[in-house]
C-alpha cells in the first residue's frame, strides 16, 4: 500500500503496540535546553532513573541567555540559576551541554542542523514548540512537554497516537521580495492557528523544491502556528548537500549507505492524504501579522480586517480585542505605520542565509533613527560566518546592534524586550499580547520586510526598495 | 499521579478564542526550576495591572470565581508554546477541567498529563454553558465521559481510553513505559545510532 512519508516515518520508529494503549515511539535525537528541562531531570533524580541514551541527547543555552558581551557576568539571578541547573544536569547525567561559554551555543533549532545532528529520517523531540524546525530534513520532529522531556531522557521513547497526514502543496515561483516566510505566514493566515491541530504537514510542490534548506527550516518552523505540532519536507539533493561534511553526518561507507536509505523518504506515488490545501506560489506577496496571533495576516498592502464584516461573534471579539491591544484601524493597511523596534533572529530567521539577506538590503543604508534594530544570529557558528562575510560591519554601519546569539526578543525571557506600546517588525513566530515584552506590539513578517521597515522607519513594502 | 474523581463545580468563563500559553503563563516566569508557585502568575498580565494589582474586571479575581474547578474557554486553548508551566499554573489554582471546542495538541497532552482534564464539547453546548448563570454547576463524570449541564443535559465528550485508565487509577505514564524495557533493547538493538559520538 502506498505511504505518505509522515507514514514510513512513522512505521520504522514503532517500537511497541498494544491494545488499549498508544504507540511506543523511538526518539533518534533529544534536544534538551535550560527552561524546560529542569524539573525533567529533577524527576529523574526523585525516581533513581538515569538518562538511557546520552548519546543521543544534547543541550544548549538559549531561552534564557543574555544577547549581550558573554565576558560579562549573568546579571539576572533567576536566570544564572537556571543556566548553571543546565550544566549541573548535563553533567550529572552524562549529557553533552553547549552551554554558555560553548563555541558550539545557539538556538537549539539552528545548532541540531548546523551540526548534522539531524537528519532525514529520523524522530526528533525538544521540549520545545518549534521543533518542527528539524522537518526540513525529512525528519519527523516535534514539541513536546516537560513531562515528556523526562519520559525521553529515561527511555528514549514516547507514547503517541498517530497525527492524520495534510498535504500543504506549494507550487510555482516566488516574486521579488518574497520568500519563505510569507509562504508560511500565507499558509496559517489561510487555515488559521487552529487549522493544523492533529495533523502532521507535509510540505511539497515546486516553490518548497526550489528553497534552500535555512529557507525550508524557516517553513517548518512554523507549522505549530497553524496548529500542526510537526511539518515536514522529502529529503533531496538539496538536504544532502546541506549535510554532507557536516559534524556528526555520517561518513566514508556510512554516507553512501545513509543516502540510499534517505533517498527512499518520499510519499509513494498513489498515497493520499487526510486533508490538502494548494498555495499558488507564483502570486505570494509579502506578508504581515497585524494581530496578536500569527494567523491574523494579510498581504503587506492589503487592509487589515473591520471586525464589523465578521459574522462569528467570538471570531469578531477576538480581532476587536486584537486591535485593540495593537492599536489599529480595521479597514486599513498596516504600509506606512511608524514602528520602534526591529527585530532580525529567532529559531525562524536567524541563519547566515536570512542575515546575508538582511545584509544585502541594508549595505551602503542606513535604518531610521527612530528605530531600534537588533540583529541577533542564531548560533555562534552563525556568529562565525557572518563575520567571515563582513556582515557584522553592514549591520553597524546601517546603524544596527550585532548581539550574541540566542532567542532573544522572540521570546523576551533575557532582558531582549519592547516596552509597553512599542511597535516592533519581527522575524520571529510569535505576536501573542506580551510575547516580546508586556504591552509590547509585534508585526511578524520576513527578514526583508523587517529590514525594509528598519530603513524606513515605519512599514514598508519592501519591492519598493529593489 | 492522584486518581482523578468525579466532581461538580461552577465554571470560570473565559469567552475568547485562541488563548496561547504566552497568556497562561508569560515567559518571563518560565525562569524558575521548580514546578510549584506558578498559580500566582496564572494570566498575569491580564491579572494584574502595571503595578501588579489584581484587576478587578478580569474574571479570576471576582470573588465568585474563588473555588471554582472548571475553566469555560473559546476554541483553541492552550496554542502555541510547549510550555508545561501552563497546566501547571491551571491546577495550582485549582482547575481540575477545562472545557472548548477544541485544544492545541500539546496542551492537551500535557494537561492529561497532570490530572486537568481537556473536555471537548459541540458548539451547541458550548454556547449553553456561556450562557449559564454565574451559580450554575456543571457535573463531570470520567468513567462514563459525561458532562452534565447546569440545565440537567448529559453530554458524552471524548477521552482516549488509555488517558482515561491513567486519570482514574491515576497511573503514571512514565512507570508503564519504563514496563517495556525489553521491547526498546530489542529496537535498539535493531536500529543503530546514525549520529556518532554524543555524550
Amino acid at each position: 500500500m502506498p505511504r505518505t512519508i509522515i507514514e514510513k516515518l512513522w512505521d520504522s520508529h514503532v517500537v511497541h503496540e498494544s491494545a488499549g494503549a498508544p504507540t511506543l515511539l523511538f526518539i533518534d535525537l533529544h534536544l534538551v535546553h535550560e527552561v524546560t528541562s529542569p524539573q525533567a531531570f529533577q524527576g529523574l533524580r526523585e525516581r533513581g532513573l538515569k538518562v538511557r541514551r546520552p548519546d543521543l541527547t544534547i543541550a544548549t543555552a538559549d531561552h534564557s541567555i543574555p544577547t549581550s558581551d558573554r565576558s560579562l557576568p549573568i546579571a539576572d539571578k533567576i536566570a544564572l540559576k537556571q543556566l548553571d541547573q543546565l550544566e549541573t544536569n548535563c553533567a550529572e547525567f552524562g549529557i553533552r551541554c553547549l552551554g554558555v561559554h560553548s563555541s558550539q551555543q545557539g538556538i537549539v533549532h539552528v545548532i541540531g542542523p548546523e551540526l548534522g545532528l539531524t537528519q532525514p529520517g529520523m524522530t526528533v523531540v525538544c521540549g520545545d514548540s518549534h521543533t518542527a524546525t528539524h522537518g526540513a530534513f525529512g525528519a519527523l520532529a516535534f514539541g513536546i512537554g516537560t513531562s515528556e522531556v523526562e519520559q525521553v531522557l529515561a527511555t528514549q521513547c514516547l507514547l503517541q497516537r498517530q497525527s492524520k497526514t495534510f498535504q500543504v502543496h506549494v507550487d510555482g515561483r516566488l516574486g521579488a521580495g518574497v520568500s519563505a516566510k510569507d509562504v508560511i505566514l500565507a499558509l496559517i493566515a489561510r487555515i488559521g492557528i487552529g487549522g493544523g491541530t492533529g495533523s502532521v504537514f507535509e510540505y511539497t510542490g515546486s516553490t518548497i523544491r526550489a528553497l534552500g534548506m535555512d529557507e525550508r527550516m524557516t517553513v517548518c518552523n512554523m507549522s505549530i502556528e497553524g496548529g500542526s505540532r510537526a511539518g515536514l519536507i522529502a529529503p533531496d539533493d538539496t538536504t544532502f548537500e546541506y549535510l554532507a561534511g557536516r559534524p556528526h553526518a555520517p561518513k566514508g561507507a556510512a554516507w553512501d549507505a545513509a543516502i540510499g536509505r534517505w533517498k527512499q523518504l518520499v510519499t509513494d506515488d498513489g498515497a493520499t492524504y487526510d486533508r490538502a490545501v494548494t498555495i499558488s506560489g507564483d502570486t505570494l506577496e509579502p506578508m504581515i501579522t497585524y494581530g496578536t496571533n500569527p494567523g491574523m495576516g494579510v498581504s503587506i498592502n492589503a487592509p487589515v480586517p473591520e471586525p464589523s464584516q465578521v459574522a462569528d461573534p467570538m471570531a469578531r471579539d477576538s480581532i476587536t480585542k486584537a486591535l485593540a491591544y495593537m492599536g489599529l484601524e480595521g479597514g486599513k493597511p498596516l504600509v506606512g505605520h511608524p514602528i520602534d523596534v526591529v527585530f532580525i533572529g529567532s529559531c525562524t530567521n536567524s541563519r547566515i542565509s536570512d542575515l546575508r539577506i538582511a545584509a544585502g538590503l541594508l549595505k551602503g543604508r542606513k535604518v531610521s533613527p527612530k528605530v531600534r534594530v537588533m540583529v541577533v544570529p542564531g548560533s555562534q557558528e552563525v556568529k562565525r560566518q557572518a563575520i567571515a562575510e563582513g556582515l557584522p560591519e553592514i549591520f553597524r554601519a546601517a546603524g544596527c546592534e550585532w548581539r550574541e546569539p540566542g532567542c532573544s526578543m522572540c521570546i523576551a525571557m533575557n532582558g531582549d524586550q519592547l516596552s509597553p506600546g512599542q511597535y516592533s517588525v519581527s522575524t520571529s513566530n510569535r505576536n501573542f499580547e506580551g510575547r516580546q515584552g508586556k504591552g509590547g506590539r509585534t508585526f511578524l513578517a520576513s527578514p526583508l520586510t523587517a529590514a525594509a521597515s528598519a530603513i524606513m522607519g515605519v512599514v514598508t513594502d519592501v519591492r519598493t526598495l529593489l | 499521579m492522584t486518581p482523578f474523581t468525579n466532581f461538580e463545580s461552577r465554571m470560570v468563563k473565559l469567552p475568547l478564542n485562541n488563548v496561547d500559553t504566552d497568556q497562561i503563563i508569560p515567559a518571563r516566569f518560565l525562569k524558575t526550576t521548580s514546578k510549584q508557585g506558578l498559580d500566582k502568575q496564572l494570566f498575569n498580565d491580564w491579572r494584574y495591572d502595571a503595578a501588579g494589582n489584581p484587576n478587578p474586571e478580569f474574571v479570576l479575581n471576582r470573588p465568585e470565581s474563588q473555588g471554582v474547578q472548571v475553566l469555560l474557554a473559546g476554541d483553541n486553548f492552550g496554542c502555541g508554546s510547549s510550555r508545561e508551566h501552563a497546566p501547571w499554573a491551571l491546577t495550582q489554582w485549582g482547575f481540575r477541567a477545562v472545557i472548548s471546542t477544541s485544544f492545541a495538541d500539546i496542551f492537551q497532552q500535557n494537561s492529561l498529563k497532570n490530572s486537568l482534564l481537556p473536555i471537548i464539547v459541540p458548539p451547541g453546548v458550548h454556547a449553553e454553558l456561556f450562557a449559564a448563570g454565574p451559580s450554575a454547576i456543571v457535573k463531570i463524570d470520567l468513567p462514563n465521559q459525561t458532562l452534565t449541564t447546569p440545565g440537567g443535559r448529559m453530554v458524552k465528550f471524548p477521552v482516549d481510553a488509555f488517558s482515561k485508565h491513567c486519570l482514574v487509577k491515576g497511573v503514571d505514564e512514565l512507570g508503564y513505559i519504563l514496563e517495556q524495557a525489553p521491547e526498546i533493547a530489542a529496537y535498539e538493538a535493531a536500529h543503530p545510532a546514525t549520529i556518532n559520538a554524543l555524550g
